[in-house]
């Protein structure tokens, strides 16, 4: 078996509850623009679970030019050794050269047991994907490999940037951070060729049991989505004091946020935390009132459209990345920009 | 009962990052830490011990350079029962392929019900270590432990997903890999201390390892690294001091004005 045998991007297509997580749509955006510097064009989604085939349509308008389906009750609830011993039979059967899988606690799971599996490496957690030459230049006495996956992600905390590359095994495999890639603007009655398989599956010392099956979902919106975040940090000083960002975040129709710190203290819950121990976010506006600007926080934060910090320490390192800064004191600030948020919206309405 | 707990020091990106005045990370000036998501596994298994101490043992198992021998002392300090440290020269530059094999291959020479690492460390944060040394040895895995009970010759665990939480139950022996929010890990005691200190701690090289060569260090990865480099930190914007929050208020919706944002 050569390297040149394994062709094409696939991408892990992750459904939960038969419903699929936007990690999905945002690799096939990733895998379109891989595909283009790629002499294979055409983009697979892997679906795996138990009556999933309804949602190959849905991963056609996201742009799968293929969809593999493996279908079978023993997928219906993830548990790693069924979903690997799917994922890695497919990727023996079908031979991609490049497997994305979502950074999500099911891929971050599933995609290492895979890749040992299938005996090729992994990088995890990527925030930037291109096709490029490894060595990055020519190396006396090296043979410089082009068109291989170059797999950027931060390390050390985020103080550290590295690129990797996987010359020598196929597939190229990453997990890929949720929340940074760009999905596609959906495309309107798309259709995928559908291929179903299955590698059958026999139950063994390594298939668990679940007992129970908790959903917390939240009554609050996904901050990954929002368009307009305000953020608070241990500045805030509160759980009430979050009142006064909850007004202006509905002023502005956006959504409250939260630093590391916020929920170490228990004010706000974990689903709002931004940062690398949180969430990655990039809206249009992110504010970061009262917060520090710890480089954890930043890698969640960074892509931002348009920052603006409000903090009362003027050596504060989030005035470090963000747009606009002011140094002040929350308190007084942002029930004014609040009101003055209100009043430009009425003047315009 | 014994027990196995992965850890590794690392160096402590949470409160004490250093830099070089060329801007790079100084990674010698770094306190070095036990990795907060190890140290709850490890305190997960000295509980278990606790509820039964004749009849389980806790090894703690780390690799890396010679003086990771601290991170050894530290867990027999808090109450492991013993250390093994796996250190060799050509085991270096290891991604988390080779890591995982070597380990795995340290494990085949060892006795264990349960084995338990941290969900991932703060230096690499790739998570893939634990997941790949249960591959290599075809054990069962749960990965993202919030809760870990005994019961017979099961463990029932809280794993935790993104929008919840099972209830897993599985036979030993088995891996887990455990969150920092497990519990909160234990001191060290002065009498630990100085057990620890009287201890001999085991050291394995890489003739003590049932693992291919073509597994192990550098060459055996197969992930290598194209270019590393500090982060740089994006160019800076404005920072106003405004004479009243009146000026500041008016000031940011100016500016959400000027991106069409009010």
């Amino acid at each position: 078996m050569s390297l040149e045998d394994y062709k094409g991007v696939f991408i892990y297509a992750q459904q939960v509850d038969n419903k699929l997580s936007n990690i999905a749509f945002e690799l096939l955006g990733k895998a379109r623009e891989l595909a283009a510097d790629l002499d294979e064009k055409k983009v697979t989604a892997v679906l795996l679970g138990s009556e999933v085939g309804g949602l190959a349509d849905e991963l056609a308008a996201y742009g799968a030019d293929r969809v593999i389906v493996v279908d079978d009750p023993a997928l219906k609830d993830y548990r790693t050794e069924p979903y690997t011993h799917a994922l890695a039979s497919v990727i023996n059967e079908f031979k991609p050269e490049i497997m994305l899988v979502g950074a999500t606690a099911i891929g971050r799971d599933l995609g290492p047991r895979t890749s040992a599996r299938v005996k090729t490496g992994l990088t995890a957690d990527c925030t930037k994907l291109e096709i490029g030459d490894f060595p990055l230049t020519p190396v006396p006495g090296q043979e410089q490999k082009h068109k291989q996956l170059l797999m950027t992600r931060p390390a050390f905390g985020g103080n550290t940037i590295a690129t990797i590359a996987c010359p020598d095994s196929r597939p190229q495999m990453a997990t890929v951070r949720p929340g940074v890639m760009q999905k596609i603007d959906p495309i309107k009655d798309a259709k995928a060729e559908v291929v179903n398989y299955n590698p059958g599956f026999e139950e063994n010392n390594c298939y668990v049991e679940i007992l129970k099956i908790v959903k917390e979902v939240s009554s609050v919106a996904d901050i990954a989505d929002a368009k307009i975040l305000v953020s608070g940090g241990r500045g805030v000083g509160s759980k009430e004091n979050f009142k006064l960002l909850e007004d202006l975040a509905e002023a502005l129709g956006g959504t409250v946020s939260c630093s590391r710190a916020v929920v170490d203290n228990g004010w706000m819950p974990k689903e709002m935390q931004v940062g690398q121990t949180g969430k990655t976010v990039r809206p249009k506006v992110y504010f970061a009132i009262g917060i520090s600007g710890a480089i954890q926080h930043v890698a969640g934060m960074e892509e931002s459209d348009f920052i603006i910090a409000i903090n009362k320490d003027e050596n504060a390192p989030i005035f470090d990345v963000a747009d606009y800064g002011i140094v002040g004191d929350l308190n007084k600030i942002v029930p004014l920009l609040t009101e003055k948020v209100k009043a430009e919206k009425a003047k315009k309405a | 009962m014994k027990i196995v707990v992965c850890i590794k020091q690392v160096p402590d990106t949470a409160g004490g990052v250093k830099f070089n005045p060329d801007g790079t990370l100084d990674r010698a000036a770094m306190l070095a830490i036990m990795n907060p998501d190890d140290k709850a596994g490890l305190e997960a298994a000295l509980r278990i011990k606790d509820a039964d101490p004749e009849n389980v043992t806790v090894t703690a198992l780390t690799m890396g350079l010679p003086k990771a021998d601290a991170v050894l002392r530290e867990a027999m300090a808090m109450g492991a029962d013993d250390g093994l440290l796996i250190t060799d020269r050509v085991l270096g530059g290891a991604d988390t392929w080779a890591t995982s094999s070597t380990i795995a291959g340290a494990l085949k020479n060892m006795e264990y019900d349960l084995i338990i690492t941290g969900r991932q460390a703060i230096d690499g944060d790739t998570a893939q270590v634990g997941p790949q040394i249960a591959e290599h040895l075809g054990l069962p895995v749960i990965s993202y432990a919030r809760e870990i009970q005994v019961e017979g010759d099961s463990v029932i665990v809280k794993r935790q997903f993104d929008d919840g939480y099972m209830m897993v139950k599985t036979k030993m022996p088995c891996l887990i890999t455990a969150l920092a929010e497990l519990n909160d890990p234990r001191y060290m005691t002065p009498g630990g201390i100085f057990d620890a200190f009287a201890k001999e701690i085991t050291v394995w090289g890489r003739d003590k390892l049932d693992v291919d060569d073509s597994n192990i260090g550098l060459k055996g990865s197969p992930t290598k690294i194209a270019k590393a480099s500090d982060k740089v930190a994006k160019g800076k914007g404005t920072v106003v001091t405004p004479d009243s929050p009146q000026e500041a208020a008016d000031a940011i919706a100016a500016a959400l004005a000027e991106k069409n944002i009010i």
